[in-house]
């Protein structure tokens, strides 16, 4: 069952987050799949995250295609101009990759290369309305028709959290508009917050026209807390799941993190409108099995 | 883009005024006339150009993207967006509504919003902006604007 096809169907759907290794190999994609590939839907291929140089996205999905997982392959505006961006669409799903994710990006800024030029040629929304554009009309953005038309799945990402918050559920309307059939959301750490964007999502109707996929992630270490909370845009821990971690032994932080991940999973699945869950866990492929286990969501065995 | 790079400018003009102006100047037939006259001519166009470069440049630290979406943003330029965003604000907003890029500076969405919502506006920030024409950079937005170039920048859905 593919992605599409689970949350057609009404299922509970589970994603999860890769990031691309900084070299020339396949190896540890198919080692981050196998860890992922009997727990999850789809795997998200990240597109040079953080501004860094990584194996390209569409490479990474194909990889992880082979591995024996479904991709959704990431898509930034950050390095590739219009003219870009549609020609590895038509690349991308002509090698059968069907899910694609579309974001802004993170400023070169933050990245291994903080001189790049940053191009931001489109803009998320735009780029969405692009690639709808593409699949539904047949026609590329300067209105020349293209053929065959490339069939995908559009997905979008939100921030329920960052300001203005009264207008993140409209941003998301935004989205939908322009072509977003599902979306994951940033690092949910605070559950109540989340409630309140998703019945602003669902006073819009929006949870009807698009999938919600909230994001969680499992924190591995008190190290790796406050680089998310320090480092990650847009991410925000509220200070009760820092004296949770922090009142554990150091050896007992991932453990804890991990339940409270499942926790929070369980919380999210009781949210009229949320279709599923995204896994934050790159780089930390091992703790998903623990997070769905701990939320009593078992091994998908279909396809396998 | 352009030499100068985006950085997120604070409005100098209050968003009552801002609005006030953009009834006064709504395209109409003297507008439309004025316009071309102004645009037959290379020297006026040139001088009536630099004029809302200082104007506008001042005001909202315009950069002349020749295609101005202030009218529907609150009056705060997006193209000082670190990302230029037409369709903003990005995830990255810091909880205080500080700029991902540059946390010292207020997030020109943020306050797009917040000054459009204080009078009734907020709406405004649901339209599609359609990508920028990158040809436009360096002309007069008042110019397209009133000859009704401007006409197709955003979707009202």
């Amino acid at each position: 069952m593919s992605l599409r096809e689970r949350l057609a169907a009404g299922g509970f759907a589970v994603t999860a987050e890769i990031s691309p290794p900084r070299g020339a190999g396949a190896e540890s994609i198919t080692r981050a799949v196998t860890l992922l590939r009997d727990w999850v839907d789809a795997v998200n291929v990240t597109d040079n995250q953080g501004a860094n140089v990584r194996l390209a996205s569409w490479a990474g999905s194909l990889i992880a295609m082979a591995a024996g997982v479904e991709p959704v392959m990431q898509m930034t505006c950050r390095d590739r101009n219009r003219i870009a961006l549609q020609s590895d669409l038509l690349g991308a799903a002509a090698l059968g990759i069907r899910n694609v994710l579309v974001m802004t990006g993170d400023h070169p800024k933050f990245g291994d290369h903080p001189g790049a030029k940053p191009v931001f040629d489109l803009d998320s929304v735009q780029l969405l309305w692009t690639l709808r554009g593409m699949r539904d009309d047949g026609i590329l953005l300067s209105g020349r028709s293209l053929r065959p038309p490339p069939d995908c799945f559009l997905g979008a990402v939100e921030n329920p959290f960052a300001p203005p918050v009264p207008f993140r559920a409209g941003r998301l309307a935004k989205k939908v508009e322009a072509g977003a059939q599902f979306v994951q959301t940033q690092f949910v750490f605070d559950v109540p917050a989340f409630r309140e964007w998703m019945a602003q999502v669902r006073d819009l109707g929006l949870h009807e026209k698009c999938y919600i996929l909230a994001g969680v992630g499992a924190v591995r270490s008190l190290r790796a807390l406050e680089y998310i909370r320090d480092k990650v845009p847009g991410v925000y821990v509220p200070d009760e799941v820092h004296r949770r971690l922090r009142a554990v032994p150091p050896d007992q932080v991932a453990a804890e993190g991990t339940r409270l991940a499942a926790q929070t999973v369980r919380q999210l699945r009781e949210i009229d409108g949320v279709a599923g869950v995204h896994l934050l866990v790159a780089g930390n492929e091992q703790a998903a099995a623990g997070i769905l286990d701990g939320a009593g969501i078992g091994i998908k065995h279909d396809g396998h | 883009m352009t030499a100068a790079s985006p950085i997120p400018t604070h409005p100098r003009l209050g968003i009552r005024m801002a609005y006030r102006l953009q009834r006064l100047l709504r395209p109409n037939a003297g507008y439309r006339r004025l316009s071309a006259g102004i645009e037959a001519a290379g020297p006026a166009r040139r001088l009536f150009t630099g004029g809302e470069r200082a104007v506008k440049g001042t005001l909202f630290g315009c950069r002349m993207c020749g295609q101005c979406a202030l009218p529907v943003t609150g009056y705060v330029c997006p193209m000082g967006c670190p990302k230029e965003l037409r369709n903003g604000p990005c995830g990255g907003v810091g909880s205080d509504g500080s700029c991902e890029v540059y946390p010292e500076l207020r997030c020109v969405w943020v306050e797009a919003y917040e000054r459009a919502a204080s009078q009734g506006r907020a709406a405004d920030l649901r339209l599609l902006h359609r990508p920028a024409d990158n040809r436009r950079w360096g002309q007069s937005s008042w110019l397209n604007y009133w000859q009704g170039r401007d006409d197709d920048l955003w979707i009202r859905s």
